[in-house]
């Protein structure tokens, strides 16, 4: 339910970056998303599409890469891809495990016309 | 042509959680976010810490609920300072939502100052609000696997309640479970059982938070 306030963010992320270059039109936004977030890109997507009429990144597309989560058992030092509702080593069954990626949010990069 | 941009879509959140975390630091105020399901217990929960803590510290309470103060006034009955923060249909409290609250409080005469989040397990682990640490509650009839369905929330939480533990052979919960798929999300998280209705455990959890309000509270001095 905070999908909303969150595609305010990526607009203004996107607007700003663009004003910033003096671009007249956002065609894509790329943004990386770790898979620890309960964020629904299908709502975001719905969303960006209505708040952004009229605006510089009108008719965007939003291109949402997910990020896996990887992590380091701090027993044997195996290091990969780790399902966040089954949270062990799959290699020693440990469950000390340092998160080394899963967490990100944030917009990568604008494709737009000069 | 691309332009890169590498901006953080939670900023805005993060930046309102580091000025409150500021100003509450200049005013040697820790705040407590408590978390959990609705029904998880957790009003009862801050009304027993209240009671274990109120004699070594002063104690304020922001109530988050969806609408309707009848938590505020389960608080406002024990004679503390509490505001009702009405998100109006929101998932999840924000920063921003408290650091327009903090003006109601009067910053000088608290030491600590809880907040009670929306109930839900999802959304409020995506925003921190200035804390100093977070409790998460999660109660016996809400089932053992929880840990494993929401693991954000307790990735994020510095300690686990297992609140009704009185009912826990009624309902066939597994708290090792619990328990081992909490470490495993976040090994440092600090475990307790406690019943908010006969006081177990209630002690052991008021002696942790205890601690964690002076460590926090010695950092700023």
């Amino acid at each position: 339910m905070h999908e909303l306030a969150i595609t305010q963010s990526i607009l203004n992320i996107a607007e700003n970056a663009a004003k910033e270059h003096g671009v007249k039109k956002v065609r894509e936004v790329r943004i990386k998303i770790g898979d620890y977030s309960g964020v629904v890109p299908q709502c975001v997507r719905y969303y960006f599409d209505v708040i952004s009429k009229g605006t510089v990144a009108e008719g965007a597309e939003l291109k949402m890469e997910r990020l896996p989560i990887l992590m380091r058992c701090e027993a044997c030092n195996w290091q990969g891809e780790v399902d966040k509702h089954h949270i062990e080593c799959p290699s020693c069954g440990g469950i000390r495990l340092k998160l080394l990626q899963g967490r990100e949010f944030y917009v990568e990069s604008l494709e737009v016309d000069d | 042509m691309e332009i890169k941009v590498m901006h953080q879509v939670m900023e805005w959140n993060e930046d309102v959680s580091d000025a409150v975390k500021a100003d509450l630091a200049a005013h040697h105020v820790c705040l407590i976010n408590v978390l959990g399901s609705p029904g998880a217990g957790k009003t009862s929960t801050i009304v027993s810490l209240i009671d274990r803590l109120r004699d070594r510290y002063r104690i304020g309470v922001i109530e988050g609920d969806i609408a309707g103060q009848i938590d505020a006034d389960k608080i406002h009955a024990l004679g503390l300072p509490v505001v009702q923060l009405d998100t109006d249909g929101a998932c999840h409290i924000e920063a921003m939502s408290i650091q327009h609250i903090l003006p109601e409080f009067d910053l000088d005469a608290l030491d600590v100052l809880f907040v009670e989040n929306i109930g839900n397990l999802v959304c409020p682990a995506e925003f921190n609000i200035g804390e100093s640490f977070r409790l998460a509650l999660l109660s016996i009839p809400e089932g053992d696997d929880k840990v494993e369905k929401y693991p954000l929330m307790f990735a994020t939480s510095d300690a686990l309640a297992m609140n009704k533990y009185d009912l826990k052979e009624y309902f066939g919960f597994d708290d090792q479970r619990v328990e081992r798929n909490a470490k495993a999300a976040n090994p440092d998280i600090s475990v307790f059982r406690i019943s908010s209705r006969d006081g177990m455990g209630l002690d052991g959890l008021a002696a942790w938070v205890a601690d964690r309000i002076d460590a926090s509270l010695k950092e700023r001095t």
